[in-house]
């Protein structure tokens, strides 16, 4: 076959070398970031001696009494409990400490309103080995240690800044107009947030309260440091104590895994946008 | 265009703007700046974390200065921060170009590279244990398969190989979000900047160097900022995965300073840990402002 340089044809041969340079290295990152997801949920999968023989392949019946065996040994009931607190805390107290605080950097004129937001990005860059021994000590003396709401609590301090952020830059770009109506009709500040600018600003609150969420439910140090008692511990702490306790049974740990990471990832894939705007935004926190 | 304000006296329109920031003032400085004053403070001292505390100037620094485990523990933050600075920024520069040639299915591979950074680090760090498991892991599955060279190697737990192996988890789920980073920061670059650089007859290479760089690198600084930062301050995985060993073979100064104020009860020595890694933080940031000062960012 003879093979004229038209341009359709120097298109598809384009297009044929572009799917070879650009989908198979796609491809290959692809299979790095989720091959070992798939084992994990392939094993959460298996029996004991199936994991021995085959480490990596699918199963060969799917067990799905490893998750019922993993969320009682794991005490999931208790568990989730207590991130569904850590994360609920989190999340109302960040969206309401951040939203006030970015209403007044951004819709009141604040005296000192550039410092304020100097002083959350260095806040927000702040490294945990920085604070966490005095605070540790601190949250002793105060009765704070094996407390979900003294560790809510020190989740909004490091967690707000970044919020305040977020939600400044978002009410800054909403028209000044809209509030000064109400205003002239006699409404108070607190009125005019939360009758004008939440409703309209609630898309940057979305954001944050899904940052928050995926930091506190997922958040190791601080819980790992101020949690020790068994039946406080949110699903990652107690994660690493169970696993250590079963070293051995993968079906177990892995079951014990996929139900750990599973509200998270379902949130994400609804609201996968929204996230991966906010993480960007964000930077490192979250 | 006349606009109808409200009259109200500037002090108590500040007031009332402070009266919002008070929670945010509070919290903050509770959970943050108090603490961190109070770590510059404890590493003066002896304290133990319980008791009295007695000054003792920079005999803590002095301390550290000559202790042979923290030494080592920053060299291994140093190697830290290179593989951080490499291959993580590669793999999300590789993603974020791919990605931007691969039309409609954009979306789905960049949700897929972003997917482990959603997980806990307990999560990442239990499958990666498994993958690693010289009797059951890749190592036994590909020597079974005939392919030798990683059998009976307990990645986690050899020497020479425990911090690289351990970086790589991290790594593992840190480079899709510079994917995601990095692809948004690509997206904003001027298309016509491309067209005069095609027309000047660059290769790709010559596009991504003269083009898509110099675009992102607004976002690179930050990145490298970030990366940096969060390098010298390394804790998680090192804690899950090994605790600092094979013995101090992945001991990081965080992991130090952790064992010190929790384990040994030298909060004066830990806070000194802390002081030292935020001053070493500080500078990098004071960096980084800089070049933001100097106009870098034009």
């Amino acid at each position: 076959m003879t093979v004229s340089a038209s341009p359709a044809v120097a298109n598809h041969k384009w297009t044929l070398r572009r799917a070879l340079l650009v989908y198979i290295p796609l491809v290959v990152l692809a299979m790095i970031a989720v091959g070992p997801l798939l084992v994990l949920f392939f094993n959460s999968l298996k029996g004991g001696q199936e994991i021995m023989r085959d480490p990596l392949g699918l199963p060969d019946t799917p067990q799905l009494a490893n998750y019922a065996q993993a969320w009682q040994r794991g005490k999931f009931m208790t568990t989730m409990r207590n991130s569904a607190m850590l994360t609920t805390g989190s999340v109302l107290g960040v969206c309401a400490i951040s939203g006030l605080a970015a209403y007044a950097l951004s819709r009141l004129r604040v005296r000192g309103a550039n410092g304020v937001v100097t002083y959350l990005f260095l806040a927000t860059t702040a490294p945990a080995p920085l604070y966490v021994i005095p605070l540790f000590f601190m949250w002793t003396r105060l009765g704070q240690i094996n407390s979900l709401s003294g560790l809510i609590v020190i989740y909004w301090g490091i967690l707000s800044p970044f919020g305040t952020l977020l939600l400044r830059s978002f009410m800054l770009s909403l028209p000044p107009e809209l509030e000064d109506a109400a205003r002239v009709d006699g409404a108070g500040e607190l009125r005019v947030l939360l009758q004008i600018i939440l409703p309209l600003s609630w898309p940057g609150f979305v954001v944050v309260g899904l940052i928050t969420a995926l930091g506190s439910w997922n958040e190791f140090f601080f819980a790992n440091t101020f949690i020790h008692s068994q039946g406080l511990k949110p699903v990652t702490t107690s994660f690493l104590a169970f696993q250590h306790q079963h070293s051995t049974d993968w079906e177990l740990t892995s079951a014990a895994s996929v139900i750990t990471v599973l509200p998270i990832v379902a949130l994400f894939l609804m609201f996968q946008r929204r996230f991966i705007s906010g993480m960007i935004a964000g930077g490192l926190k979250g | 265009m006349n606009r109808l304000r409200v009259k109200t006296p500037w002090s108590a329109h500040a007031a009332r703007g402070w009266l919002f920031l008070l929670p945010l003032m509070l919290t903050t400085i509770v959970i943050i700046v108090v603490p961190t004053l109070a770590t510059a403070a404890f590493s003066l001292t002896d304290w133990s974390g319980f008791g009295e505390a007695s000054f003792i100037g920079l005999e803590n620094f002095r301390q550290l200065a000559r202790d042979a485990g923290f030494l080592q523990s920053l060299k291994h933050a140093v190697i830290w921060t290179a593989i951080f600075l490499t291959v993580p920024i590669f793999m999300g520069l590789l993603g974020a170009v791919l990605l931007s040639l691969a039309g409609p299915l954009q979306t789905f591979f960049k949700l897929v590279y972003f997917i482990p950074v959603t997980l806990a680090s307990v999560i990442n760090a239990h499958i990666w244990r498994s993958l690693y498991d010289p009797f059951r892991g890749v190592g036994a599955v590909l020597a079974g398969l005939g392919v030798s060279f990683l059998e009976n190697i307990a990645f986690l737990g050899e020497k020479h190989l425990a911090l690289y192996a351990v970086a790589w988890v991290d790594v593992w789920r840190w480079w899709g979000f510079l994917v995601v980073v990095f692809l948004a920061a690509m997206q904003a670059i001027n298309p016509e900047l491309y067209d005069s650089a095609r027309v000047d007859g660059a290769s790709a290479w010559g596009e991504f160097r003269h083009v898509t760089l110099p675009g992102i690198r607004v976002t690179l600084l930050f990145v490298v900022l970030i990366t940096i930062v969060g390098s010298l301050n390394v804790f998680d995985y090192v804690y899950i995965l090994t605790q600092g060993g094979p013995a101090g073979a992945t001991e990081v100064p965080v992991t130090l300073l952790y064992k010190s104020a929790f384990q040994k009860f030298e909060a004066g020595y830990a806070a000194a840990i802390g002081t030292t890694m935020s001053f070493l933080s500080g500078l990098v940031l004071v960096g980084y402002l800089l070049l933001q000062r100097m106009g870098w960012e034009e």
